[in-house]
């Protein structure tokens, strides 16, 4: 009977919570004119997004540094794809990703073998593989990048128009906001789906002691692939996105920065909490553009309160609101 | 030929330098230390202010550098990765510890000193020519302090007692404990160390390539693959990598020219398919 009342309660503060932003998050930013908080509102979706991918990776115990390589890939897969080929973007969204998957699971059978800080290293590493390669490969087009890419087109079933021409929107921003945002609850809705799966379950005996879980008959090396071409293929998914909102695409979109920013992300808002990359990225971001105003000091004061958050709340953000709910 | 490997060795030296350093860090605290680079760049500055700037004797430049740094690395582990490391749940949280130093020392460098790439007179003028081999004699002085420097601290770690002491500490921390070692001290000592050789390097190298605040994290990641490559947490490891990467480097960017500027994607590939052969490096523990 609890359970039931409680499921129904998240499942209403779900429903709430995306009103709030579908509805009242457009109706506020009309009423005080900021139009610009649009853009910022969106990379925060799409950037949480890609951090909810980095979240898996540490959910099977192995710290990822290297989302920006998928990122990057996810959004040259894109525009490619759009540019060269005229494939409507809203095909090459999942198409990105599922590049993105792909290769991780060819890059993730050998390095996923890794542990620890040795996987933490190769997948920083791998950040500046994916930069570098963008610049040698001449697809890419080098260091100057693609630019000018079409806004995303009509989408349309049976003659049905799904998503109208976003050129053709009278202000495409808020566009790119609702999808960011319909794209940033499916992910999450998928993501708290899978931590209460039985594969979630599988996957944090993975992050406990992976030899017992294997001495058990927990296929390991099948379920960290898995969970890895997950974690790419949200990258690739947030880096797409990413592409066609700012139009373009450089080697340095996504830099070894980035991808330590995803990262930290996670730990900031939580890594035992599925909503953790969410607040996380909400924080950090909005913080870093609060903190402007202080001009040289910026960057200063971000790392003072970064650091001074280490210290009082070294399990994130997420453990003040859910105190001791999962402690032992 | 000659002149390619006269070339790895001496980027060989300073890197095991660097390398040795993190690897320190690592094998006492069981810390990536994300801010290496930056201490590295912090060393530079803190030479070019003294050499540079206040015309003082280079030598006087670099103890001041390795100081500087000591103390910041001992302050650093007293107060923010010991407490971290004792409240936090999963150990991982010191990451998210050192990337927030390394932001910081990065913010402290800007203020301090601005971007502008920054360079002090040579040390020593003149160059080495013979037949086969041209090298400036500020690279070979560099060289060979930085080999001095890495010999002096095997020897310091093999025989004096707080080598020993911290050597115990890598190998089995409880262990070390209840022989009495302390470890908190130790720790302390391992920390600042590893910040001294880092800052150390930086004071040697800003008298060849200058320094510039950007370069932090770069020599981060070269660091990184230079520990990958030898094991973490080993000392032997970290001069091999050192080596490695320097002769690496050396040879590709003369062979590769003609291709491009693919001498570290090249590197970054040949690394990962030698890690799925050997996971944990040359000489590394498992799960280190």
């Amino acid at each position: 009977m609890r359970r039931t009342q409680t499921a129904t309660l998240k499942i209403a503060s779900a429903v709430l919570f995306l009103l709030c932003l579908l509805v009242a998050v457009p109706l506020l930013i009309n009423a005080t004119g900021r139009s610009d908080l649009y853009y910022t509102l969106t990379s925060v979706a799409l950037l949480s997004i890609i951090s909810a991918g980095v979240w898996i990776t540490f959910y099977i115990g192995r710290i990822n540094i290297g989302q920006g390589a998928y990122a990057l890939t996810g959004g040259y897969v894109s525009a490619i794809l759009v540019m060269n080929y005229g494939v409507s973007f809203w095909l090459t969204l999942p198409l990105a990703g599922l590049f993105c998957a792909a290769a991780s699971v060819l890059i993730g059978l050998p390095i996923l073998r890794l542990r620890g800080v040795y996987f933490a290293m190769v997948s920083l590493v791998l950040t500046e593989v994916a930069r570098l390669l963008a610049l040698a490969l001449p697809i890419t087009n080098g260091a100057s990048g693609i630019v000018s890419i079409p806004l995303p087109s009509r989408l349309s079933l049976f003659g049905l128009t799904l998503i109208p021409d976003f050129a053709t929107l009278a202000n495409p921003r808020l566009g790119f906001y609702i999808a960011s945002v319909l794209l940033m609850a499916l992910c999450f809705l998928g993501l708290y789906r899978l931590a209460h799966s039985r594969i979630g379950q599988l996957c944090q005996s993975l992050q406990q002691n992976e030899e017992l879980a294997s001495s058990i008959g927990v296929n390991i090396a099948y379920l960290r692939v898995i969970a890895y071409a997950l974690s790419s293929f949200l990258g690739g998914v947030g880096g797409a996105m990413f592409a066609s909102i700012s139009q373009s695409i450089y080697p340095s979109s996504f830099t070894v920065a980035d991808s330590v920013n995803f990262m930290l992300n996670c730990f900031l808002g939580g890594l035992g909490y599925v909503l953790g990359p969410m607040l996380g990225t909400f924080v950090l971001y909005f913080g870093w553009d609060l903190l402007f105003q202080t001009g040289e000091f910026q960057l200063l004061i971000f790392s003072t309160v970064l650091i001074v958050l280490m210290l009082v709340l070294p399990n994130g953000l997420m453990s003040l609101a859910l105190p001791r709910k999962r402690s032992l | 030929m000659e002149q390619v490997i006269a070339n790895g060795l001496y980027l060989g030296a300073q890197y095991a330098l660097i390398a040795l350093g993190l690897t320190l860090i690592f094998a006492l605290m069981n810390v990536l230390n994300f801010a290496h680079g930056q201490m590295y760049v912090l060393g530079g500055f803190v030479t070019y202010a003294i050499y540079g700037q206040l015309k003082l004797p280079f030598v006087v430049a670099l103890l001041c550098s390795g100081v500087t740094l000591a103390i910041f690395g001992a302050l650093m582990e007293k107060f923010l990765f010991r407490t971290v490391i004792r409240r936090s749940k999963r150990e991982e949280s010191t990451m998210l510890l050192a990337a927030a130093t390394a932001f910081f020392l990065d913010a402290v460098v800007l203020l301090l000193f601005g971007e502008k790439q920054r360079g002090v007179p040579k040390i020593i003028s003149g160059v080495f020519v013979s037949e086969r081999v041209i090298l400036p004699y500020d690279r070979i002085l560099v060289g060979v302090i930085a080999i001095l420097m890495i010999a002096a601290f095997m020897l310091f770690m093999q025989y004096s007692k707080p080598g020993r002491a911290m050597r115990a500490l890598a190998q089995d921390r409880v262990a070390a404990q209840l022989m009495g070692v302390k470890v908190e001290r130790y720790s302390m000592i391992g920390f600042a160390l590893g910040a001294m050789l880092a800052g150390v390097v930086g004071g040697l190298l800003v008298s060849i390539t200058g320094v510039n605040s950007g370069i932090g994290g770069p020599i981060s990641i070269k660091a990184f693959l230079m520990v990958m490559i030898g094991g973490a947490g080993v000392v032997g490891g970290a001069i091999a990598g050192g080596f490695i990467l320097g002769m690496m480097e050396s040879v590709g960017l003369t062979v590769l020219r003609e291709y491009g500027d693919i001498t570290y994607l090249v590197i970054f590939a040949l690394l990962m398919i030698f890690l799925s052969i050997r996971p944990h490096g040359l000489m590394g523990k498992p799960w280190g």
